[in-house]
Parts: structure tokens; C-alpha cells; sequence
């Protein structure tokens, strides 16, 4: 048993691909979707039109500018500008403050502010807008307050709970952990069991002392190790890199992560047993894994804005059920007794792929 | 021929996959230190019949022993008392000789220091000590069939089973395991053997050979040449396959 667990180590540190799959992902994966896959907005090229040139325009320029969202790309003249800029896609927004700006606003005819948005990204032109809205908004109140005395009644003060800045690498770190375990549990020991039946070298084991139970042991235990030194150096990564803390029990997450890992690899035995070759295997644990997984786990897509069937669907997946759970440990600090269905839904699913792979591996032997 | 002791004794074996009959009572024994030829067309259940024999698929009726012990009951006891080696080449090609080695030896239980001096000895007699350390992929596939039947019977099996050993090897390689098959057998290991090469069946002590899951000629190669009036193995297989 112990001789079998250090072939299978020699394997994969002899297997200089799988050594780049292993190690290199979880950290090429953390930092491009930390860095570059991102969804904040940082330092927009925004143009400004100003007919009225006052002083009040100017300071909301000046609140625009300095809120870090955006960068002055360019002072327009006119209108006729605006379209150019946009084609040259020098800017992603325009604004236009209408002439005699102050005057209409100190009158009280209400003064009005045009943005332009280029919406061939809708979701960045989305945020762009929200936050010039809020940023004039917040100026005007205060203005109206200080300058007229008028008391303002209702007044929105949104407070982001859990991710006061809303970066996404907070939303990116539990999916890369969810697809991460699975790539390596299900992937990877999918395709070392395949390449054994490959080479005939199962047939050996099979005819040896060994027991079947012992034999997927062997297979399993390695990638249980590895899959959980991926798991710490991704949260390293995001602890020290990204300055994302575990708010809730680091122990519980483990052990949650744990029960996750044993269920992708019973899907990895599950799919050994129904592929031929490693090219199988690997394209088996590709559409049906992992982009499932991507795609439908709410990972990046809200599962709430899915069409009905495919909420239905998101539903099977346990890796929407897991993303859930590793985000209320990391994000929220909260404990088992606000998840523990979701704990519960994982749990019924490993059984279920546990029993189902081993009555494939025995019906493989009869 | 009666005197030497049984080793395998297989007596009304059937084996039925729904409607299908793989094994269609199936009545042979094989002794200690023989070689036994297991010839037949391809489906005609050889793979069946050595699966039961080792184990990994248990008869529908029928008793089947193997060095002593009943396979279709004590599997686990049958295995750790035989070897195999099978034409799919059965070593890791990514690990060295020596890791091999100390892998199925590591398997069947034997200790650090039995490893170590079976090893010696086996690299010893194919005179391959200079590639204790080198990765097997880079070994020629005739050494390596050399080292993958060394291996198969490095826990001194009663009984190695042999399937189609040396497909795809050179005529000179060839001759070579048989050599050691002979040595292996003189030091009283049973050989049972499947092969294609109708050559190899005559080094054969006895071959039965099957067809549509029965066994339809077993005796010596000399004995049925005479029964079927032929000159070689070759001209006999030919006549019962038709």
C-alpha cells in the first residue's frame, strides 16, 4: 500500500506536464483572475464637455476626477467631438454639463448633466454610470445642504457588507478554489487511472494481492495531498497577494474543502471507469466537469439571472453548492449551522458517486 | 507424469455471460514444474478461462483450484501464489528498473532486503545490472519483456501465467525467453502459457487448444501430430480451427 502511494508520487513528479498542471494553475489561475479578469473599474478615460465653465462645474469635474474611478482623457469643444472620440475609442465616457450650469441650479430650475456611455461593454458602462450618478448626486446634496439650508429628507447610504470595496477577486477566489480541486481531483486521477489500463500495468495490479479498495486507495491518497496544497497556496495567495482574510473557521473550511475533494474524486474514478484512454478521460473531465463547473456554478454568471432550466440544472452541479459554502466561511465568518444543507447536499452526492464508482469498478472486474 | 504434484486442476468450469457461453465445461490439470501451451483462435475464451484461473472473474459452475487453493472461493489466496504477465506490457515507463522491481515486490509483501537481493539476482542473470537506474521507457522492448517476466516471478510464484508473451519481439529475443521460461520451469515454477506462434507451442511439455469454448485437443505436441496426422503444430491448429 505505501510502496503504491510512492510509485504514484514518482509518477506525477516524473510527469513534468502534470507537475505544471499541479503547481503552476492555482497560481497562474489566482493571479489572472485577480489581476486581469476583473470587474472593478479603475481609472476609466472618461471626456468632458462644458458649456457652462463655472464654478460649480468645475467642482464636480474636480469630485469626478479625484474619485480614482476615472482618468481625463480629454476637454471637448463641442458637440461634433464627442462622436469621434467614441469611435477612436479613446474614452468609455462623455460628460456634458449644460450651459449656465450654476446660474440654473442656484435659481432652482434644475440643472441637468448628460453621460454618454459606451455600452459595447454593457456591464463596464453600467458601473461607469452608477458611479458618475452617485459621485453628482453625493455633490449636489451636499451643495443644496450648505448653500440653500434646504433639510434633505431621504438620503441613500449603501454600506457593501462583507466586501466593502467590492473587489472581485473576492467573488473569484472561492470558484477558483471550487474548479481547482476539481481539476486536480476528477482530472487527475481520472487520467492516471486510465493510463494504467492503458499500458496494461491495471491488469498486473489486478491480478496482484492487492484488493480493488486498496488499489483506488493507492490512486486516491496522492491527489487528496496534492489538491490540498493547492488549496493553502491559493489562500496564501489571496491572504498575502490580494489581502483577502478567512473571516470564518480556517478548520472548517479544510474540512469542507475535504469532503469536496473526496467527491470529485469519486467522479474521477466514476469517469476512469467509462473511458478508454487517457484522450478520454481528459476531454470527459473537460465538458463534463469543468466547464459545467464554470459556466453554470454561479461562479461567474449570477445563478439567479439564468434562464429556469438552467437554474435547474446549476442545482446538480456540487460545485454551486461548494462555491456557496467557501464564500460564507471566507466572506461572511459565518459557521456550519448557516450551510450545513448545502454541507448536506455534497455529503448525499459523495455517497452517491462513492457507491456509484465502485459498482462501475467491480462490474469492470465480473 | 501422474506422480508430480497438481497445481492446477480445473474440473466442469462454465462460464456464462447471459446467453453466451465463454466456457463450455472446460477439464484440465497442469503439474508442478510443466510447461502448458493454452492455444486457440482469438474468441474461442482463452482470455476468459486464464481470468478465472487467476481470479479476477469467478466460473458460473464448476471447481477451479490453483496451487491449492479453490479460486472461485479464496481469490485473495490464489494471488498471492501465482505471477502474470500479459502481452500488454505490464511495467511502468516511467519509472526506473530498480523501481519497478521494488514496486511489485512492494505488492506481493515481500521485504526491503528480498527486494533488493531478487533484484540483484534477476539483473544479474539477464545481465542488465548496467540499467538498474535508467528510466524503462528507454529500454528496447525486448529487454524489457525479459525484465516485465523477471519481474512476474520474483515472489517465486507456483504457478506464472503467460499471456502471449512475446508479441511483437524479434525471433532472437524470442528464443531467449524461451530459455528462461525453460529455466524457470526446471526450477519447478509451472509455466502456463498463450501464444499465437505455433513454433512456441512445440517447445510446449503439453498445449490443449480450444475452440468455441471447449477444449477440443490436449495432449503432448508429439502425440497430436500423430492423432491428426500432421508434421508440424502449425498444420495440427490449422485443422481444428477448420
Amino acid at each position: 500500500m505505501w510502496a503504491f502511494i510512492k510509485k504514484e508520487f514518482f509518477h506525477i513528479f516524473r510527469d513534468y506536464r502534470s507537475m505544471v498542471i499541479l503547481f503552476g494553475m492555482p497560481v497562474v489561475m489566482v493571479l489572472l483572475f485577480g489581476f486581469a479578469i476583473t470587474n472593478d473599474i479603475n481609472n476609466a478615460r472618461v471626456g468632458i464637455l462644458d458649456h457652462s465653465k463655472d464654478v460649480v462645474t468645475r467642482e464636480i469635474i474636480q469630485k469626478l476626477l479625484s474619485s480614482g474611478y476615472f482618468k481625463l482623457e480629454a476637454y471637448l469643444e463641442s458637440n461634433e467631438e464627442i462622436r469621434r472620440l467614441f469611435e477612436q475609442g479613446r474614452v468609455k465616457e462623455v460628460v456634458v454639463f449644460e450651459p449656465d450650469f450654476a446660474r440654473k441650479m442656484e435659481e432652482r430650475r434644475g440643472a441637468s448633466v448628460q453621460v454618454i456611455l459606451d455600452a459595447s461593454e454593457p456591464n463596464t458602462a453600467n458601473m461607469l454610470s452608477s458611479y458618475t450618478t452617485g459621485i453628482i448626486n453625493t455633490y449636489t446634496l451636499r451643495h443644496m445642504k450648505q448653500q440653500m439650508k434646504i433639510p434633505v429628507s431621504i438620503q441613500v447610504e449603501s454600506r457593501m457588507m462583507y466586501n466593502p470595496e467590492a473587489k472581485s477577486v473576492y467573488m473569484f477566489v472561492p470558484g477558483v478554489i471550487t474548479i481547482l480541486l476539481m481539476l486536480v481531483s476528477a482530472m487527475m486521477t481520472s487520467i492516471s487511472i486510465t493510463r494504467e489500463k492503458e499500458q496494461g500495468t491495471m491488469e498486473a495490479l489486478l491480478v496482484s494481492p492487492l484488493r480493488p479498495v486498496q488499489i483506488i486507495l493507492g490512486k486516491v491518497v496522492p491527489y487528496v495531498l496534492l489538491s490540498f496544497i493547492n488549496l493553502i497556496v491559493i489562500l496564501l495567495l489571496a491572504r498575502y497577494v490580494f489581502l483577502m482574510p478567512v473571516q470564518g473557521s480556517l478548520p472548517l473550511l479544510l474540512g469542507e474543502s475535504l469532503l469536496f475533494i473526496m467527491m470529485s474524486l469519486a467522479l474521477g474514478i466514476l469517469i476512469s471507469t467509462v473511458s478508454k484512454t487517457q484522450q478520454q478521460a481528459m476531454l470527459l473531465s473537460m465538458f463534463a466537469l469543468m466547464l459545467p463547473t464554470i459556466l453554470l456554478s454561479g461562479f461567474i454568471f449570477p445563478v439567479e439571472n439564468m434562464p429556469l432550466i438552467l437554474q435547474w440544472i446549476s442545482h446538480l452541479m456540487p460545485s454551486k453548492w461548494f462555491i456557496v459554502i467557501v464564500k460564507s466561511i471566507m466572506l461572511k465568518g459565518t459557521g456550519l449551522a448557516y450551510f450545513w444543507k448545502e454541507t448536506l447536499i455534497i455529503l448525499v452526492m459523495t455517497l452517491f458517486f462513492v457507491g456509484l464508482s465502485v459498482k462501475k469498478f467491480k462490474i469492470r472486474l465480473g | 507424469m501422474n506422480n508430480r504434484k497438481k497445481i492446477i486442476g480445473v474440473s466442469h468450469l462454465v462460464k456464462k455471460f447471459g446467453n453466451f457461453t465463454a466456457n463450455d465445461d472446460l477439464n484440465f490439470e497442469v503439474f508442478k514444474g510443466e510447461i502448458f501451451g493454452f492455444l486457440g483462435a482469438n474468441g474461442a475464451g482463452k482470455t476468459t478461462a486464464i481470468k478465472i484461473l487467476c481470479g479476477l472473474s469467478s466460473p458460473t459452475s464448476g471447481t477451479v483450484m490453483v496451487a491449492g487453493w479453490d479460486v472461485g472461493k479464496f481469490p485473495d489466496r490464489v494471488k498471492e501464489r501465482i505471477g502474470y504477465m500479459s502481452q500488454r506490457f505490464s511495467l511502468y515507463n516511467d519509472l526506473t528498473v530498480k523501481e519497478n522491481f521494488r514496486f511489485y515486490g512492494g505488492i506481493y509483501g515481500l521485504s526491503a532486503s528480498a527486494i533488493k537481493e531478487r533484484t540483484a539476482y534477476f539483473l544479474k542473470k539477464l545481465e542488465m545490472e548496467q540499467t538498474r537506474d535508467v528510466v524503462l521507457s528507454k529500454i528496447p522492448l525486448g529487454w524489457k519483456q525479459k525484465l516485465a517476466f523477471s519481474v512476474a516471478i520474483m515472489h517465486d510464484p507456483q504457478v506464472v501465467f503467460l499471456d502471449e508473451p512475446t508479441g511483437g519481439v524479434d525471433p532472437i529475443t524470442r528464443r531467449q525467453f524461451w530459455e528462461l521460461i525453460y529455466e524457470t520451469a526446471h526450477q519447478g515454477t509451472t509455466v502456463f502459457v498463450t501464444t499465437h506462434y505455433m513454433d512456441e507451442a512445440e517447445y510446449c511439455e503439453r498445449v490443449s487448444i480450444m475452440a468455441e469454448g471447449r477444449i477440443v485437443a490436449l495432449g503432448t505436441p508429439a502425440q497430436m501430430k500423430e492423432n491428426y496426422n500432421a508434421r508440424t503444430m502449425n498444420e495440427v491448429f490449422v485443422k481444428i480451427a477448420r
